[in-house]
């Protein structure tokens, strides 16, 4: 008992369980079917809903154990094809990793050698800022009808979106941690006669590599984001076109299936950018 | 005339326009081969402006620092810095910072070159056993042995090193100071540092620049350290006859005659260009307090006349 009392993981562990079932609980009692007649309906929207919907026993809003079923139905099948609009959960979320890596990639490319210049040099960092400044607010999905017309294909517009909403926390957190690279750091590489080069990468990246990583961090967590948003925008694949294409079969059990995916992806990334910053980070 | 092996020549330094008061204005002086001369003064009156211009770190405004008969022109392997804040790169190991020196040096040798030239450097500060470690993982002390194996290791004409065991506790200073007294006198090596502290002044150096109070410092004088190196030891340097007579000359400056030494020099006499070599270690200690015998020395050489 002492031992409990005296470990706050085990307490916040229990809270988080009992939280949970709370709102299970809660959820079952509000989605229990319940018996009377409800108000007549128009027998065609009846017939959409299912016949228990439509005695109005059952609200469309499906039960806990429905959600249970239903995961665990995509769970034992993840990657199987039935036609081009019917493909496994694990198949969606596939493709959605794939054009935010590629999107991420690209951006890093581009932001963390951009980044390193703009740092370096305080004429270059004035003379971008108005253009990071006046284009860093703008959502990514904005940028979407100028891609679909220049690349004039679908795909490569949304890894285009991904690209342009990764591409500014990486370019931001880069100038900062280069410009604000200790100064007796870079007087030790002069004292040596190192080379802009060797600087370049013995000194300033490994002491900007922390920042780097913040901004890497930031980046596909909005990256993750906005996925979902531009492939409901484009259609075909991927988790975004998922859950809007359940959302006009109605099948809200996918779509909080979907949910719930799309968060332990997202966290699941979010941890793997946290461990390489862990690998970089210094202690002074 | 001979120059010495560092030649500072009509060094000034002011920061922003020209109109501004200079830091430092007209120094001259310079460093023999093999000699370990000290700069003393109080803070602000520009001692490590003046060691950064030695290190090419920063340049004058006007004036030249010419060394090995070149002027300089930007930082060199064949100067070393030992910093006040040692400025180990905290992601490399205790190795790797040196090797990182190192391999700066001689970019040609190999790996293992490399690792076994650090390695004889870092046993010769006495760190065995600590190269794996990471700077975060060692004291201030050993810290500043990393600083000092890592400006060794690559082999310079000469050490310059700003204020380097200011941040150590006293115990740790002085160990570090009989290292450096006896790696200097092993290697025979050309040193500069700045301090404001009197004793370390007058165990390590043989002489001691003496600088006024700021802005527009000049160099007063300077000490010749009559006390031989073989009878300095950091336990009975007060029982040293000349001890106090030396020390008694170093504190009535930096106390009294760094404040108001533009009026000692009103009545004229005083030459940047030829300053005064004092020692008030043969003198007996009342008198050489303020009024120690002196030659004049000629530091200039006819260059800039």
């Amino acid at each position: 008992m002492a031992a409990f009392r005296n470990s706050l993981g085990l307490r916040a562990g229990l809270l988080s369980l009992l939280i949970f079932v709370g709102i299970v609980a809660f959820w079952q009692i509000a989605t229990t079917p319940t018996a009377g007649t409800g108000p007549a309906l128009d027998p065609e929207y009846a017939k959409l809903l299912g016949a228990a919907a439509a005695s109005g026993t059952k609200s469309a809003m499906p039960t806990p154990a429905d959600i249970g079923t239903t995961i665990w139905k995509h769970l034992v099948d993840p990657f199987y094809i039935r036609g081009s609009n019917d493909k496994g959960i694990g198949i969606q979320l596939a493709y959605s990793l794939g054009r935010v890596l590629l999107g991420f990639a690209l951006a890093a490319l581009v932001a963390v050698p951009l980044g390193f210049l703009i740092g370096m040099s305080p004429l270059i960092y004035r003379a971008l800022d108005p253009f990071i400044q006046i284009l860093k607010p703008v959502s990514p999905l904005a940028w979407m009808p100028l891609a679909l017309y220049t690349i004039k294909d679908s795909a490569i517009s949304s890894i285009f979106v991904i690209f342009i909403c990764s591409v500014w926390p990486m370019l931001i957190n880069t100038a900062f941690g280069v410009a604000s690279v200790r100064r007796e750091w870079l007087n030790v590489a002069r004292t040596l006669e190192v080379g802009p080069f060797r600087t370049a990468f013995r000194v300033i990246l490994p002491a900007a590599a922390p920042t780097i990583m913040t901004g890497m961090r930031i980046s596909i967590g909005i990256a993750w984001l906005v996925i979902v948003a531009a492939e409901m925008l484009v259609g075909g694949t991927g988790i975004g076109y998922f859950v809007w294409n359940e959302w006009n079969n109605l099948s809200i059990a996918n779509i909080v299936t979907a949910i719930l995916l799309i968060g332990l992806v997202g966290l699941a990334l979010d941890q793997g950018l946290a461990w390489l910053a862990r690998l970089v980070t210094y202690p002074e | 005339m001979e120059r010495p092996l560092i030649s500072v020549e009509g060094l000034a330094r002011r920061f922003g326009d020209s109109a501004q008061p200079a830091v430092f204005e007209d120094i001259w002086f310079g460093v023999e081969r093999g000699e370990f001369l000290c700069l003393i003064g109080h803070s602000g009156c520009g001692k490590t402006t003046i060691l950064n211009v030695l290190a090419g770190l920063d340049r004058p405004s006007a004036g030249a620092v010419i060394v090995d008969n070149l002027e300089i022109d930007g930082p060199s392997l064949d100067r070393a810095v030992i910093f006040q804040g040692h400025a180990l790169l905290p992601w490399l190991s205790v190795m790797g910072n040196i090797a990182f020196a190192v391999s700066s040096r001689w970019p040609k040798w190999d790996r293992t070159r490399v690792q076994d030239h650090a390695r004889r450097f870092i046993e010769l500060v006495g760190l065995k056993g600590a190269e794996g470690k990471k700077p975060s993982q060692l004291s201030g002390g050993m810290k500043q042995r990393v600083g000092i194996a890592r400006a060794l290791s690559i082999q310079p004409k000469m050490l310059l090193m700003d204020e380097p065991f200011s941040a150590l506790d006293a115990l740790t200073r002085g160990m570090l100071q009989d290292e450096v007294l006896r790696i200097c006198a092993d290697t025979n090596q050309t040193v500069f540092m700045i301090t404001h502290d009197v004793d370390e002044a007058i165990l390590l150096a043989d002489k001691i620049v003496l600088m006024t109070n700021g802005p527009g410092a000049k160099i007063a004088e300077i000490v010749v350290n009559t006390m031989p190196r073989n009878e300095r030891h950091r336990n009975d340097l007060h029982k040293h006859p000349q001890y106090y007579a030396i020390r008694n000359h170093l504190v009535e400056f930096l106390v009294n005659r760094s404040r108001a030494f533009d009026q000692e020099i009103a009545g004229g006499g005083y030459d940047p260009r030829r300053l005064k070599l004092v020692k008030p270690g043969l003198m007996s200690v009342k008198l050489a307090a303020v009024n120690p015998p002196a030659e004049v020395v000629t530091l200039t050489t006819g260059r800039r006349q």
